[in-house]
Order: structure tokens, then sequence, then C-alpha cells
């Protein structure tokens, strides 16, 4: 089996008095497609936020390919819980934006994006403005924003939280098959059951705050996995099970 | 057509308030009988505007390029010490309280003073306008900034922007609104910031146009000289307005969205 691209190991984190993260180890392989899967407020964000380097761990390592992870390092694509476009840039110009900032010029990143536009069901809307979208729509825009930056690996936090349930399948299974053609290295946060078992190889089960990691499941499913699939309702069933449990004992702390 | 019937929509409620009070001073004036000396009635205002139309332009002029100067450089000021007060937390600290306490001081104690010490021409009322307009700007580009999403600077930060960069691709923008408002707010000041100016000392300008008129008991011609600087006042309004709909093209499909 090949080394863990990313490793994180006892990482630990508290704001004040608030601890948030205690002692989390995981880590993803090269191509692969991995799920963070906890309560709300549990401290998923937070973790990403360690990963990109606004802030820093009390304690633990991350390391990347081996090495630890210097601050600004670039290596993930980042994409933040809420679709954070920027509302005064059309949609074009929102998806070049990560091009942009590495110092490809405006005209170079416009021919990177366009060509990908009509794989996110984003043809034609080019000149639009975010406000003038759908979510579902603005959700992809963003994708494009992340995957287009063609950075080492995908953070994704709650890409689809804010969509209707049948937005959110129909999302879910386009980027199963976007990620089946690209084989992005992928860390996914959720707290939809059906999404982790959905789109992941791995899960990792997280507690409430403070967070720590309680299971870590492989999904040995084959692709493409339909809704409604037998197996992967008996894993649905099972790790809602672990979820209430581990909350549960959360809520027994002080 | 959508966009011109929208316009008048909004328009004709202004209108017919406006008329209404007018024909309400009209009446009163009529009926009343008081002397022109005393209240003047809207009709002769406007009669006697009209034949004093080249004094009433004449005296524009110089208040008009007061203004506009007092803003333009005013606007200059907020803007640079703004980006200086974004970049440094300690300056922020030690400016604000600064420009607070230039907000307490009492126009009518200061116009005298500063024409005082820099005489009767361009410079003082350059000073008087920036002094009335720049500290509504510089609050609002100030907490403009900090309005950034939050989750934006993140990303930003994710795709390793330097400070300056995310300034420019995000806080910039992101001040918009809110410095747009607080333009609309500083334009309504500009105008009386430059007649105050002259009240206090000025060879030309719709301040002493109004002084003179004043002192020959002609109040006609004072409200006269009202009137024109409130048109003004609409006119600089307007155009931020307009300015505000080129320089944020997408804030129409965000109120739309919101409706
Ligand atoms: N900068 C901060 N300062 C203080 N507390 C913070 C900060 N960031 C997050 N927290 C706290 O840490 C906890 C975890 O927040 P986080 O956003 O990581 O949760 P989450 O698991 O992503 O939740 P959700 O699923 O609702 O997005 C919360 O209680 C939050 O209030
Ligand atoms: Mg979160």
């Amino acid at each position: 089996m090949s080394p863990p691209r990313l490793q994180l190991e006892g990482i630990t984190k508290a704001f004040g008095q608030t601890q948030v993260l205690d002692g989390i180890d995981l880590h993803v392989r090269e191509g692969e497609f991995v799920s963070i899967l906890g309560p709300s407020g549990a401290g998923k964000s937070t973790l990403f936020q360690l990963l990109i380097g606004g802030i820093r761990p009390d304690r633990g390592t991350i390391r990347f390919d081996g090495t630890p992870l210097a601050a600004g390092e670039g290596r993930f694509a980042f994409m933040p819980q809420r679709d954070a476009l920027m509302p005064w840039r059309n949609i074009l110009d929102n998806a070049t934006l990560g091009l942009e900032v590495q110092g490809m010029s405006r005209a170079k990143a416009r021919g990177r994006v366009l060509p990908l536009l009509a794989d996110f069901g984003l043809q034609g809307f080019e000149r639009h403005y975010p406000a003038q979208l759908s979510g579902g729509m603005r959700q992809r825009a963003a994708l494009l924003r992340t995957v287009v930056q063609d950075r080492e690996m995908l953070l994704l936090d709650e890409p689809f939280g804010a969509l209707d349930a049948l937005t959110r399948t129909s999302m879910q299974r386009w980027l199963e098959a976007m990620w089946k053609r690209h084989r992005w290295t992928a860390l996914l946060i959720t707290h939809d059951v059906r999404e982790a078992v959905y789109l992941s190889d791995r899960i990792y089960v997280l507690s409430a705050r403070p967070a720590q990691v309680l299971h870590e499941i492989r999904v040995p499913l084959p692709r493409p996995r339909a809704a409604g699939f037998q197996e992967a309702s008996a894993i649905e069933a099972n790790l809602l099970d672990m979820l209430f449990t581990g909350q549960t004992f959360a809520g027994d702390k002080p | 057509m959508p966009k011109q019937s929208s316009f008048f929509a909004r328009v004709w409620p202004a209108a017919l308030a406006i008329g209404f009070l007018l024909a309400a001073w009209q009446l009163y004036v009529d009926l009343s009988g008081l002397s022109p000396t005393l209240l003047p009635s809207p009709a002769r205002i406007a009669q006697q505007a009209w034949i004093h139309r080249q004094a009433l332009l004449d005296n524009s002029v110089p208040t008009i390029r007061a203004t506009l100067l007092g803003f333009s450089c005013s606007l200059t000021a907020a803007f640079l010490l703004s980006i200086v007060m974004d970049f440094s937390r300690p300056l922020r600290r030690a400016l604000f309280p600064v420009f607070i306490i230039s907000q307490t001081l009492p126009l009518v104690a200061i116009a005298p003073l500063v024409v005082l010490w820099f005489g009767f021409g361009l410079m003082p009322k350059i000073m008087l306008v920036a002094l009335v307009t720049f500290f509504p700007m510089l609050v609002a580009l100030v907490q403009g900034y900090q309005a950034t999403e939050q989750e934006i600077a993140l990303l930003l930060h994710a795709m390793g922007a330097s400070r300056w960069r995310a300034f420019r691709l995000a806080r910039l923008p992101s001040a918009l609104p809110l410095f747009f408002a607080g333009l609309r707010i500083s334009i309504t000041y500009a105008v009386v910031g430059a007649i105050f100016a002259e009240y206090s000392g000025a060879a030309r300008g719709l301040g002493i146009y109004i002084l003179n008129a004043k002192n020959n008991f002609r109040p006609d011609l004072v409200l006269a000289a009202v009137a024109v600087s409130a048109t003004l006042t609409l006119i600089l309004f307007g155009m931020t307005a307009l300015i505000q709909r080129l320089a944020m093209p997408w804030i129409r499909f965000e109120q739309a969205a919101a409706r």
C-alpha cells in the first residue's frame, strides 16, 4: 500500500477555554477519497483551518509526503463551508481566482477554465454574477474554482450542506462521476451520513466537541453507488448508530 | 422600458410630497397676507430667483468649485488613510479618536478661525468641506474592509495570497456597499460646508450671497439661494447613486434575489 500523503498525528486545539480538537489522528493516501463525519460544532472546519495554516495546532504534527507541513505551502485546494464566491466577480472570474493568485495572467487563467465549464454545468453562465445562480450552480462554481487550482489535494468543507435534498443527491452523483474521471485525492467534511457513504473510500467518524476519532471505517462498495443500495444502507445505519452513541458519550462529559 | 417606469414609480411620491408642501406654503402666505419681507411665498421666490438668475449663477460657481475640490481632497485623504489604518491596528487605535474629536469641533467656531488663518481664498473653503465630509467616508471605508466575509479571507489565505493581494481582491470590493453609504452621507454635508465657509468670509459664493440678502432684508433671495444649494446637493446625491450603479453592477441581482 502506498504511504500516506497527508498524515495528522495527535492534533489538539483549543480556543481559549474551549477544547475543540483532542488528539486527532488521520491520514489520506494518493487518489483516495476520505470523509470526516461528525456532528455540528465538533471542530471539523477547525481541522481544515489548521491544514491551510489559518491557525496552528496546540499539539500534534501535520505531515505531507512525510515532511512537516510549512505554513503557506499551497498543497491544498480549499473549498470553504459557504461557497465564498465573490459577489462582485462573475462566475468565470470567480473560477480563475486561484490561478490569478498563483500569478497566472487573467487571459491564460480564463483559457484554463473555459473548457471545464460544460463539465460543471456552467456553460452559458460564465458572465453571470453569483447572485444570479441557483444554489447548486453556485456550489459547482465553487468546486470548479477549487479543482482548477491543480493542487495535490482537495479539502471540501460541507460542499452540499446548504442545498435541498434533491439538488444535493444530484450533486453527489455528479461529484462521484467527476472523481472517477480525475481521481483527485480528497478530504471531505460532512455531517450527512449518506453523502459520506456515497462518496468515500474511507470515513472517519468524529465525536462531538472536543472532537476525537471514534471510528475509522472502510466503504468497500463498487462505484457508482446508486442510492438505496442495500449494503450502503447497512453502512449508513451503522454510521448513524456510531454518531448517536458518540454524542451521548460526549454529552456525559462536563 | 421597465427601468424608466420604475424610476418614475420611485420619484412620484417624493415629487407629490414636495408639491403638496409648496402648495400649502403658498396657500398659507396668500390667505394670511404676510409681508414678503417676513415670509415670501414659493411663487415669489421663484419669480425673484428668475430675475436674479445671473447673480445666483455667478455665486454658485465658486461654491460648486469649493465643494468639488474639498470633496476630492477629502475622498483622497480618507481613502489613503483608510488603507493605512486597515494595515496597522496601532495606527487605527491612535488615529480614530483624533478623527472623532475633529467631528466635535463646532463649525460656527472653526469656520471663522480657518478663514482668519488662511484668508478669503479657496483654501479655507476646501479645508472646511474636507473637515465635514472626511469622517463619514473614513469610517465607512474602515468598517467596510472589516465587513469582508471571513470565508473569503480564509479562501485567499489558502490560495497563498499576500496581505496586499487579499486587500485588493477581497477587502476593497467588500467595502464598496458601506463606502457608498458613507459617500452619500458625506455629499449631503459638502455643499453646506462650503456655504458655511463662505458665510464666514468670501468675495463670492452662495454663502456670501445669502449673508448679503439677509442684511438687505430679502428673505426671498435667501431662500432662492437655499433652493439652489438644495438642488446642488440633490444633483451630487444622484451622481453618487449613478456611480454606485456603475461601480457595483452585481448589486441589482442581489436586490432582485432578496426580494
Ligand atoms: N476562531 C475561533 N475562536 C473561538 N472559537 C472558535 C473559533 N473557530 C471555531 N470555534 C469554535 O470551535 C468549535 C468548532 O467549530 P467548527 O467550525 O470547527 O465546527 P464544525 O464541526 O465545522 O461545525 P459545523 O458542522 O456546524 O460546520 C465551535 O464551538 C466554535 O464555536
Ligand atoms: Mg464547519
